[in-house]
């Protein structure tokens, strides 16, 4: 489990880790722990899966993946696990989700994010979905994003 | 800002370091006794990403809902009101992430807190302050394992 100084310690990574020869120690320094402990607490982490990985983390955007869509599935709940395991593995899509319908105005249960250079690129994608879930899928949207409006680390209120 | 146009050792950067960071005490200098460049020249190179916005930071990725809880919400809110809500949102501490989307739900965003009661608090203040009822999705299996972004990808 989480104690308060490794909350405190992923707290101070959230801005990204300084870029100073010892990044470890100016951590440390903030946490009034050693450089030796914050090392081997992150270490810990990445082990116990609580941090994926550690390293430069990309603005899609920025690289010229400007028409991220968010598409959203409507699939038979007995094959939600199966399809979504494929969908997953798919090299353009960053995230996907099942996440629970909301009935009546929300039926869709699948969440895919799906990268591209233009909404062609990204809708062309969106059809492999489609084929790849077949007749297990009764309907599907795209949503785009037209502003963001917030974009920050994760805070732990 | 595309790939092509960074240098190549930024691009090097980004195809090597987006996972194993070094967790040694120094490690810029460990990436550039990888790449064969010096420290000082990592250290200027992963600023120049980082204040040209092509990458966010660096530093860990957290796994979702290992940590605390977060929900993804949404809202259907008229177009003459949206910057205002917008706004509002914005200004919660619990909000990380706020995306205006082209859809009749037109506001999404990422609630986070150390646990659902507070989660749920939030979301009763909001739908109590804007008068909007607030979609609550969260997530219930995650199927990507997000393994960082490739340049090359085409």
């Amino acid at each position: 489990m989480l104690d308060k100084i490794d909350r405190a310690l992923i707290q101070a990574t959230q801005a990204g880790l300084p870029l100073t020869t010892q990044p470890y120690h100016t951590l440390a320094e903030q946490l009034g722990i050693c450089a030796e402990e914050v090392i081997q607490r992150l270490q810990t982490m990445l082990d116990s899966g609580i941090i994926r990985r550690i390293g430069v983390v990309p603005n899609h955007y920025a690289l010229g993946y400007q028409a991220n869509g968010m598409t959203v599935w409507d699939v038979e709940s007995e094959h939600v696990d199966e399809l979504g395991t494929q969908i997953g593995a798919l090299d353009f899509v960053s995230h996907c989700y099942q996440r629970p319908r909301h009935l009546p105005e929300w039926s869709f249960n699948l969440f895919a994010m799906v990268h591209g250079k233009s909404r062609s690129e990204v809708e062309h994608k969106m059809e492999q979905i489609a084929v790849l879930l077949g007749t297990h899928c009764h309907q599907y949207q795209i949503l785009y994003s037209s502003r963001i409006l917030k974009k920050s680390g994760l805070r732990l209120i | 800002m595309l790939a092509s146009s960074l240098n190549t050792l930024q691009q090097r950067l980004l195809e090597n370091f987006q996972h194993n960071l070094p967790l040694s005490p120094t490690p810029y200098a460990a990436m550039a006794e990888q790449l064969g460049v010096d420290e000082a020249q990592v250290i200027a190179a992963l600023a120049d990403l980082r204040d040209k916005k092509v990458i966010s930071r660096i530093g860990p990725v957290f796994k979702p809902h290992r940590i605390g809880t977060s929900t993804l919400a949404a809202m259907s809110v008229a177009k003459q009101d949206l910057s205002a809500t917008a706004a509002f949102i914005n200004s919660l501490p619990e909000v990380n992430h706020n995306y205006a989307r082209e859809h009749q739900y037109n506001l999404w965003f990422v609630l986070t807190a150390t646990d659902d009661a507070h989660l749920r608090a939030v979301i009763s203040m909001i739908e109590n302050k804007t008068g909007i009822s607030v979609m609550s999705l969260p997530m219930l299996h995650e199927f990507h394992i997000d393994l960082g972004f490739e340049l090359n990808h085409s």
